[in-house]
């Protein structure tokens, strides 16, 4: 039976990596490579790597952590961060990188998720989507959640599985940084519309909450990050209790 | 012992290159006739589209060269799919190593599969020592049904071959690149052949 995901996300600046709280206000939380080795071997079931340096040399530094994590982990893994052309996803896949995500770029510019799926495969991927609710309704934002749009949040999910994402990581900026619980209505609104895997990410603050997400949002997986990179929730004890649930887990 | 990896331009295999590297040994990336006739085992990797590959691997004139290879051949994931007679996918014509045509998954579940699912049913060398149940990673919208050349079986909308095995040729429909120490384990047996 194939399983729910638990994906622990590390924000990469500089080469190092952070986190921050509603976007803001960073916290270093250590090596992105030996982290990644911790995680992989305690139970995550992929990783996330979302840069958000804005230096000249970014797209080196950021492929040259692609290779050193490539070499040392067994487990897929996701970049994404200012990815905005077919060049910067080919030197990320050939680097090691599994699956690159796309944001505002593709919402600058829609046809890259065609031309990127067309050439390398849905299967890698992954458009995230950033929304928060306006007036009752869910609005795409761009730029981490600092600049709006006047996009309807389940028209663009629709529109980015019919240009050929192989998966949605949608990150509700309401909940992101709350640890109040994901979004989970919005979420199983995107998962029942869409015929692709939905990744739950914003809210994450206790075991519950992944609990929620899986049954509620009908999430494919869950993304979550501080609550991993300060150890309040433990991967192992997280997947104990979700498979407690009756929610199909790796262990 | 000479491992080549066929590089034809489809796909990450930089990682398939690592996970040989931490089991201890050494792999050549090539798409050179003799090198690859010379090694004493082949991986023939590929993620993306099929017909595009396939013209791909067509173009480097490998596509006559591999099924005639005689040492053991490991095809992961869309190279898997590639050797089996056809794939619905671009409606491409493959190898026809494996007796068996891809087809592609109902809408009944989410397309593509992306995730860890359980293979059940292990035959041959290639999951020695590896458990029933197990957990692997799988990424694929397309997939051979089950048949008799299958080797483990995986269930998503239906039971269907996640490894397939004729003479001297494997193929994983999961990427033991990526398959966690589980993986390994299937990689390493696969070298020791």
């Amino acid at each position: 039976m194939l399983t729910k995901r638990i994906i622990p996300c590390l924000d990469i600046k500089n080469g190092r990596t952070v986190k921050g709280v509603n976007f803001v206000d960073l916290r270093d939380a250590g090596d992105p490579v030996e982290l990644a080795e911790i995680y992989a071997s305690s139970g995550a079931d992929e990783l996330v790597f979302l840069d958000i340096s804005a230096t000249e040399e970014r797209r080196k530094t950021l492929a040259d952590l692609v290779f050193r994590v490539a070499e040392k982990v067994n487990i897929p893994f996701t970049v994404g961060g200012g990815i905005s052309s077919i060049e910067d996803v080919d030197i990320l896949l050939q680097n090691g990188a599994d699956k690159v995500s796309i944001n505002s770029s593709a919402v600058k510019n829609p046809q890259l998720i065609n031309d990127l799926s067309a050439k390398f495969g849905s299967q890698c991927i992954v458009v995230a989507i950033d929304a928060k609710q306006i007036d009752g309704e869910w609005i795409v934002y761009l730029v981490g959640g600092k600049v709006s749009t006047e996009i309807r949040l389940f028209d663009w999910a629709k529109e980015v599985e019919e240009r050929g994402a192989g998966e949605i990581l949608f990150t509700s900026m309401d909940n992101d940084g709350t640890k109040d619980g994901f979004a989970n209505e919005a979420l199983a609104k995107l998962s029942t519309e869409l015929n692709i895997p939905i990744i739950a990410s914003g809210g994450a603050g206790n075991i519950q909450h992944f609990t929620d997400t899986f049954i509620e949002g009908k999430a494919d997986a869950a993304l979550a990050a501080s609550v991993f990179h300060f150890k309040e929730i433990e991967i192992v004890d997280l997947k104990e209790e979700l498979k407690n649930n009756g929610i199909p887990v790796r262990i | 012992m000479k491992i080549v990896i066929i590089n034809y331009g489809a796909g990450n295999i930089q990682s398939i290159k690592f996970a040989i590297q931490r089991l201890g040994f050494e792999a050549v990336l090539t798409n050179d006739v003799n090198e690859i006739l010379d090694a004493d085992k082949v991986i023939f990797p590929g993620v993306g589209e099929a017909s595009s590959a396939m013209h791909k691997l067509r173009d480097s004139g490998l596509d006559t060269l591999v099924p005639k290879l005689k040492q053991p051949v490991l095809g992961i994931c869309l190279g898997m799919q590639l050797m089996c007679n056809s794939t619905e996918e671009g409606n491409t014509k493959g190898l026809g190593i494996f007796d068996v045509d891809v087809v592609k998954f109902s809408d009944k579940v989410k397309v593509p599969q992306i995730g860890w699912n359980q293979i059940t049913d292990l035959k041959t060398e290639l999951f020695k020592d590896v458990s029933e149940d197990e957990y692997i990673y799988l990424v694929h919208s397309f997939y051979a049904p089950k048949c008799e050349e299958t080797i483990a079986t995986s269930d998503y909308d239906l039971a269907y071959s996640a490894a397939l095995k004729k003479d001297n040729f494997y193929g994983t429909q999961f990427h033991p690149e990526k398959s966690s120490n589980v993986g390994e384990k299937i990689l390493l047996n696969f070298l020791n052949m």
